[in-house]
């Protein structure tokens, strides 16, 4: 029967299937970080238990770690406690954990990807929702919670409900500044936050097929933002020149049975999703969010909907309470809105390529006066990369303040906060109420929004900083 | 975990929709190592507003809530199914949930209960008429009633089967170490592993 590319992934993993039961899927990789792990590991202490596969474990530092001063002993004693719980636990279990200071630290997501952990047809999980991003190499990735983190640990396996299958075809030439980040903010506002529940989405189209890997990531990564459980792109030749010479991509012999392998890795012609959705990437301009959902989103040249407009009476309400948080009004166009904070990086936007971007816009220009540029790289490697490139003297040059990696501002549980009632464009993936710290008000834009916004004030695109 | 039966107790309306995780529980109460006590970070910005519904008697003594479309969706954190359970919530009924909340709240014992919008509705308004009116939710039958009204809801087979019996997942699966075994040996060699370790140097 033919099958798509997530069921061929799924049917490779099946350890076992009993009707009337999830089956037990084995996972290939568990990724960990401090915020999710802690409880996991005391519960296999409690019962005895060990870590079954060490060496399919990695754990890295990232959610709650300030990004200055990353060598000094951390300052929120909490923070401080979490981060040495981790570090006690991977020395406990005998994992591999890349602390702050490490030259392979980072924003997991970024990490896993980078050393070439990340590879086609592979099962990949972590206490994160945010493990979608992984999809972009043609893996079956996603956010688990602090129970199932024990579970895998404890046994290599997790026993899973057989998603439903969804095909998200993009296609067309995208029009200049309309990048990666534009087209899935466009496409949760069409198909809404819970559009996905239940769903593994496979995106394709000749759009996708000519996206770097880091767009791909940066689309894999916001699959959980519309509600499916994970998201992934076929394999293909830019997926292998990614991978090829990666620290634990396969070599020699390893490698030719692999691409073999991940060459099988597509969905076949006639298979069938269980739903369908299509977006004209041709027809999308520069996108960014008004409200405190990610699917509140509108094209930078529109206004501030009107609640009134919305048919849904749930919408409705939503986008009513959404303006009143925001402090907003309905028919302002988006580019009078004036920001305090600008925030570059994440793992949905912190690789280097979103750093180029940024940097090329930038760069001769100076941020606006009482507007902070945050730009935090998502790895340290990424960090070194955009030092070897100048990068780094671009944004310092501009005003901008260059930091260590972490997940930083994209979450309100590190020294990187916004105060309450201030304002961001953000290139992280959720707007939710306080997410960037207690009263926060944020906008989800592209790194070239970030940048062009960073240098007029207001929310703005790189063509209006030419005219 | 503790067998799940059937729970009465007093309903709450959460009147409203996209209730993500952040909103139940921000990500600073997220850095404790502790597996209990997170009930003072339930809400936490929502519960600072006097009008809000958990700071209203009886409902602050609720133990099913009752919340708009896509409750749980965004985060991973377990710590929102924690929060909600160290508060006293047996209960959770929505029309849809995050698919990562309602395994997680399946894992703790917190029952996710599934009804159309229309109940959602209609239980919003007999517990605004009526105050500390109670909700039983029969897992057994997979019905829940409030007053006269009884509307059946859904919960998938499995996650039913384990609350009912109270079972432990990870022994479950160590039942079948000899399966998982059999997989491992068979799994191809190019496969990454983490150790040893290779770095770009």
């Amino acid at each position: 029967m033919a099958r798509t590319l997530s069921q061929k992934i799924w049917d490779d993993h099946v350890v076992r299937s009993n009707a009337g039961e999830p089956d037990l899927l084995y996972i290939d990789l568990q990724l960990c970080h401090e915020v999710t792990s802690p409880q996991a590991f005391d519960g296999l202490r409690l019962a005895g238990r060990r870590v079954r596969r060490p060496d399919l474990t990695l754990a890295t530092e990232d959610h709650n770690t300030p990004t200055i001063d990353i060598l000094a002993p951390i300052a929120d004693p909490v923070s401080r406690l979490q981060v040495d719980t981790l570090r006690r636990n991977a020395a406990e279990f005998g994992l591999r954990l890349h602390s702050l200071g490490d030259k392979d630290q980072g924003v997991v997501h970024v990490v896993g990807p980078q050393l070439g952990l990340t590879q086609p047809g592979m099962t990949i999980v972590c206490g994160d929702s945010h493990t979608s991003t992984h999809g972009a190499f043609g893996a079956l990735a996603f956010g688990i919670g602090t129970s199932e983190v024990e579970h895998v640990l404890a046994t290599q396996t997790l026993p899973q409900a057989r998603p439903k299958t969804m095909a998200v075809t993009i296609t067309g030439r995208t029009p200049d500044e309309v990048t990666a980040k534009d087209i899935v903010l466009s496409l949760i506002a069409r198909v809404g936050t819970g559009g996905g529940a239940g769903y593994v989405a496979e995106y394709r189209g000749d759009t996708i097929d000519r996206l770097s890997m880091e767009g791909r990531m940066t689309i894999c990564n916001m699959s959980i933002e519309w509600g499916a459980r994970a998201g992934l792109v076929a394999p293909d030749q830019t997926t292998l020149d990614y991978l090829r010479g990666r620290p634990h991509a396969p070599q020699g012999e390893d490698w030719e049975q692999a691409c073999a392998y991940w060459r099988t890795l597509r969905s076949d012609p006639d298979a069938v999703f269980d739903r369908e959705v299509e977006i004209d990437a041709s027809q999308l301009t520069p996108f960014v969010t008004w409200g405190t959902n990610p699917g509140q989103g509108v094209g930078l040249d529109q206004a501030v909907p009107d609640p009134a407009t919305f048919p849904d009476p749930v919408e409705r309400a939503a986008a009513e309470r959404a303006l009143t948080y925001m402090a907003l009004e309905a028919g302002t166009p988006m580019r009078q809105i004036t920001v305090d904070t600008v925030f570059l990086g994440s793992c949905t936007n912190g690789r280097i390529e979103d750093l180029r971007l940024a940097a090329s816009v930038i760069k001769g220009r100076r941020v606006a006066s009482g507007v902070r540029l945050l730009v935090v790289p998502g790895s340290a490697r990424v960090r070194s990369q955009a030092i070897g490139e100048g990068l780094d003297q671009v944004f310092l040059a501009a005003g901008a303040e260059w930091r260590e990696a972490g997940c930083s501002m994209c979450l309100g549980m590190n020294p990187d906060t916004l105060g309450p009632g201030q304002r961001s464009a953000s290139t992280s993936n959720r707007n939710f109420e306080g997410r960037q710290g207690k009263g926060s008000r944020t906008h989800l834009v592209s790194p070239a929004v970030a940048a062009a916004t960073a240098v007029v004030g207001r929310l703005a695109t790189p063509s209006d900083l030419s005219s | 975990m503790e067998r799940f039966e059937t729970h009465t107790g007093v309903g709450v309306p959460l009147r409203r929709s996209n209730v993500d995780t952040d909103q139940i529980i921000p990500a600073v109460y997220l850095k404790r190592v502790t597996r209990t006590g997170f009930e003072d970070g339930l809400f936490n910005s929502w519960r600072l507003d006097p009008g809000f519904v958990l700071n209203r008697p009886p409902y602050d003594r609720g133990t099913v809530l009752v919340a708009g479309p896509d409750f749980g969706t965004g985060s991973s954190r377990e710590h929102a199914v924690w929060a909600l359970q160290d508060y006293g919530f047996k209960a959770v009924i929505s029309p849809r949930f995050g698919d990562i909340f309602k395994g997680n709240a399946g894992k703790a014992g917190l029952l996710t209960a599934q009804v159309d919008e229309a109940v959602v509705e209609a239980l919003w308004q007999a517990l605004e008429d009526r105050p500390g009116l109670e909700i039983t939710v029969d897992l057994t039958s997979r019905r829940l009633s409030a007053g006269a009204d009884s509307h059946p809801f859904l919960i998938d087979d499995y996650t039913r089967y384990r609350l009912l019996n109270g079972l432990d997942d990870i022994s479950l699966t160590l039942a079948h170490e000899a399966e998982i075994a059999a997989f491992e040996a068979a799994r191809p060699s190019f496969k990454p592993t983490t150790w040893p370790i290779r770095t770009a140097g």
